[in-house]
């Protein structure tokens, strides 16, 4: 399980862009954060993996607190934290095979890594990820001839070799065509219940957050304003997170 | 705020007054120079002419060619010894100091200030403090060009790697990988092409300075030149000009056609 207490961070004095923000969500759960740009969203999704360092909380993974680890620690704490970016943020002159290996590293040894020697079994294992994305025959393929729905699931198959108890993904599909959001969404959705991890997924796109999250945050202004089922999000609570009427969003 | 038109004329005047005013710099600074424009440009042609004469090379000087072409071949090594060497150096360096890989901030502005510095310093600078140590040897050439070099990678590498490798550098870290596994899974294989391809440029201007250098610590193809041109053997200086020329646009050519291939 993954628990959030009073997480709290600002860039500079007196500001807050975090103010005491709490959730939880169990294993085989898909979390949506919604809310406008610039409320916060990424700062609490970088913060769970600390690549952004809070100023005050507890980030609890099954119990234990990644706000207070060493750095070796830290790497062990990261390698159970898949994470899937906007910009897919891929090695794009490696192969396809090559970056979904980049999730062992954190297992390897540093020389092991460095030179990118991965045992039989871990090839193998990128192999069937990729099948499961569906990207069975584009193993040898260079990252930058694929296109964004196609980069985004290999991002995915990276972040599951890692075998995570959390995937956190930062606007999965900004930058995708609609039917590519859908596919990427399903998958996210179908591997979250099939492998039992805890999903954490910003997003902008409202209908998309409602039909595939179990639970939805809502943040505005570094304030946590709405943690629910989804299907209890309503027209007045987005009227509220986002300062507007955006209703056409819901159907 | 004016209007639309009024704006347009306006802009109109403005772009009247810079030309003006860079005339009138012209006309100033000639007269300061004593420069009489008119006699300067009629030179012009019959300066073309009479390096077409004297500089032609002839039969004599062709069969000079055995011997410029050894000392070039001496040149183009120098310059792709010192900028292959300088690259491996430049890298190590920008590594530790861009803002990205980089130790801290101090060490970014003092990596910045060294190669500032390197790069600051005219390369003619750079070989005449060098041959009171070294003599006039290949060494001091080669020492000389590195330098520069230097310089303007480690800028350049350090700028590569801010742009180009931030973003797939954070995703490797989100996955617990170590600092050295990041750099070498993520940062040198994401930035390969740019390095490649700055690496070739520097290739391409080095030798261009070699020859340069070659004049002050009297090696290479720069050496030839000087001779034969201190003794007024002006078709061999023609004849040294054309093959130096004739080696830059094949390494251009070469160069670009790796560059197509790797990008």
């Amino acid at each position: 399980m993954l628990e959030v207490k009073h997480l709290t961070k600002s860039y500079q004095k007196d500001k807050p862009a975090l103010t005491d923000i709490s959730f939880s969500v169990e294993p085989g759960n898909f979390l949506a954060i919604i809310g406008p740009s610039g409320a916060g969203k990424t700062t609490i999704l970088r913060s769970l993996n600390q690549l952004i360092k809070d100023d005050d909380g507890q980030i609890l993974l099954d119990g234990s607190d990644i706000r207070s680890d060493n750095k070796a620690q830290l790497r062990k704490h990261r390698r159970q934290i898949g994470m899937v970016f906007q910009n897919y943020n891929l090695v794009e002159r490696l192969t396809v095979i090559e970056n979904v290996l980049h999730g062992r590293l954190g297992y390897k040894s540093t020389l092991a890594g460095m030179f990118g020697i991965y045992s039989e079994e871990e090839k193998k294992e990128a192999l069937e990820l990729l099948d499961k994305v569906g990207l069975k025959d584009f193993a040898l393929q260079r990252c930058s001839e694929l296109s964004g729905g196609q980069k985004q699931r290999v991002g995915i198959a990276r972040s599951l070799i890692q075998h995570p108890k959390v995937i956190l993904c930062d606007e999965p599909i900004a930058s995708l065509d609609p039917a590519s959001s859908h596919t990427v969404m399903h998958l996210l959705k179908q591997l979250t219940i099939e492998f039992n991890i805890i999903c954490v997924a910003n997003l902008h796109q409202i209908n998309l957050a409602k039909k595939y999250a179990d639970r939805i945050v809502g943040i505005r202004q570094g304030k946590l304003v709405f943690d629910e089922e989804s299907s209890m999000l309503s027209e007045e609570i987005l009227e509220t997170l986002y300062d507007q009427t955006i209703s056409k969003e819901l159907e | 705020m004016s209007s639309p038109i009024k704006f347009l004329a306006q802009k109109h005047r403005k772009q009247t007054a810079i030309i003006a005013v860079i005339g009138s710099i012209y006309v100033l600074s000639s007269w300061i120079l004593n420069f009489d424009s008119f006699s300067g440009f009629t030179a012009v042609p019959k300066a073309f002419t009479w390096l077409g004469v004297n500089f032609f090379p002839t039969s004599e000087s062709v069969e000079l060619l055995p011997r410029i072409w050894q000392k070039l071949i001496e040149t183009v090594a120098l310059a792709v010894s010192s900028t292959v060497v300088a690259a491996i150096i430049a890298l190590f360096v920008a590594i530790l100091g861009s803002k990205a890989t980089g130790i801290n901030n101090y060490v970014h502005v003092i990596v910045r200030g060294i190669a500032s510095f390197f790069r600051n310093i005219p390369l003619v600078a750079w070989a005449m403090i060098l041959l009171f140590s070294f003599k006039q040897s290949d060494f001091t050439g080669f020492l000389a060009l590195l330098l520069m070099t230097v310089g303007y990678l480690i800028r350049a590498f350090m700028e590569i790697i801010e742009d180009e490798a931030s973003e797939t550098m954070m995703a490797l870290k989100a996955t617990g990988a170590s600092y050295f596994q990041v750099i070498f899974q993520a940062v040198l294989p994401q930035i390969m092409p740019s390095l490649i391809s700055w690496v070739l440029y520097m290739i391409e201007n080095n030798v261009r300075d070699a020859t340069l250098v070659g004049i002050l610590t009297g090696t290479g193809i720069g050496f030839i030149f000087d001779l034969y041109f201190k003794s007024f053997r002006f078709d061999a200086v023609g004849m040294t000009i054309l093959a130096i020329i004739i080696v830059v646009i094949v390494l251009e050519v070469l160069s670009n056609q790796i560059r197509k291939v790797i990008l």
